[in-house]
């Protein structure tokens, strides 16, 4: 059977020739996976993060996107190293929303 | 009050144009910070990161194609060590080989990376949205003259099309042909012939 990222020859639909420029978020995605890698830290491979994307299960890759995709996995690959625990990803992410929500409101008043 | 002292959140940055939704951009943000504040990366290298990133862009890889045309030994040096014929520009590549396929009348190049996205980035920078897409991937080894038709881009039946399927340590640049009526052109003037897209291959330069 084919793993979900393994498509080479099946069938799609027409390609959307359209660039669209790479977006502030999916650069700092970019940037972070670069850095994890460097000589410096020598966090995570390359390797690694191919074979944690390869390993996110069919409706996961299917459903995200591209840079979302590396976000999931490079998450899952920290977690395993124990370099960042769930508990802590959980409140950062509350504290940002809240953090963001707050800039809105401050705007629109 | 909220107090606002830090320059350090990622999510401060973005400005009002780019809207932050969903679990996985929060996800992205939260992880950025959280490597911040442990002192794993900062927020200057990240800056950084993303400046060297913006810095390189096709124009490098058409100042290498525009050289190719117009020095003999040097289009003979990026056919058989693209790596190395790339670092006389100035790419740095990290454990991973540039492989220059060069088209002529009897072949035309183009290239995919069907399991992911692997791309010639030191050379292009970062690959545009479709390089990335499943329709591009899925197809361009099946039915490559069908995809290359929807770029503008039609090849006499004649012209045999290779499709070079890339991986992370062996990335693939086209080399396209020199289009005719250019024989007065420098080298500058042929570098702006050549687009990203012809380097991989979806298009052929045009005066």
């Amino acid at each position: 059977m084919r793993a979900p990222h393994d498509i080479g020859g099946l069938p799609a639909g027409p390609v959307d020739t359209e660039p669209h420029a790479a977006t502030f978020w999916e650069k700092r995605i970019d940037a972070i996976n670069v850095l994890l890698g460097d000589d410096k830290r020598r966090i995570l491979s390359r390797d690694e993060r191919r074979l944690a994307i390869e390993s996110l299960g069919e409706e996961v890759y299917q459903t995200l996107g591209y840079y979302e995709r590396w976000t999931a996995a490079v998450t899952r690959l920290l977690l395993q190293k124990g370099i960042l625990s769930q508990d802590e990803i959980d409140a950062k992410i509350a504290e940002i929303r809240a953090r963001m929500g707050e800039a809105e409101e401050k705007t629109e008043a | 009050m909220t107090e606002r002292t830090s320059h350090d959140h990622a999510a401060d940055e973005f400005q009002k144009d780019e809207e932050i939704h969903g679990y996985y951009q929060f996800l992205g943000l939260a992880i950025e910070e959280l490597l911040v504040e442990k002192g794993i990366v900062t927020g200057d290298e990240i800056r950084a990161t993303i400046e060297r990133r913006d810095s390189i862009t096709p124009a490098i890889g058409a100042r290498i194609v525009a050289r190719a045309w117009t020095d003999p030994p040097y289009r003979q040096r990026l056919l058989t060590d693209g790596t190395a014929a790339a670092e006389e520009f100035g790419c740095e590549f990290d454990a991973t080989e540039l492989v220059v396929v060069e088209n002529t009348p009897e072949a035309h190049n183009v290239i995919v990376c069907t399991l992911c996205s692997c791309y010639p980035r030191m050379v292009l920078g970062l690959p545009p949205s479709w390089y990335k897409s499943r329709e591009y991937r899925a197809r361009a080894v099946r039915e490559p003259r069908a995809v290359l038709k929807e770029f503008g881009t039609e090849l006499a039946e004649n012209v045999e099309v290779r499709v070079h399927d890339s991986t992370a340590d062996m990335r693939y640049l086209v080399l396209p042909m020199r289009p005719d009526g250019t024989e007065a052109m420098d080298e500058d003037a042929l570098a702006a012939l050549v687009t990203r897209d012809c380097m991989i291959g979806v298009t052929v330069p045009k005066v």
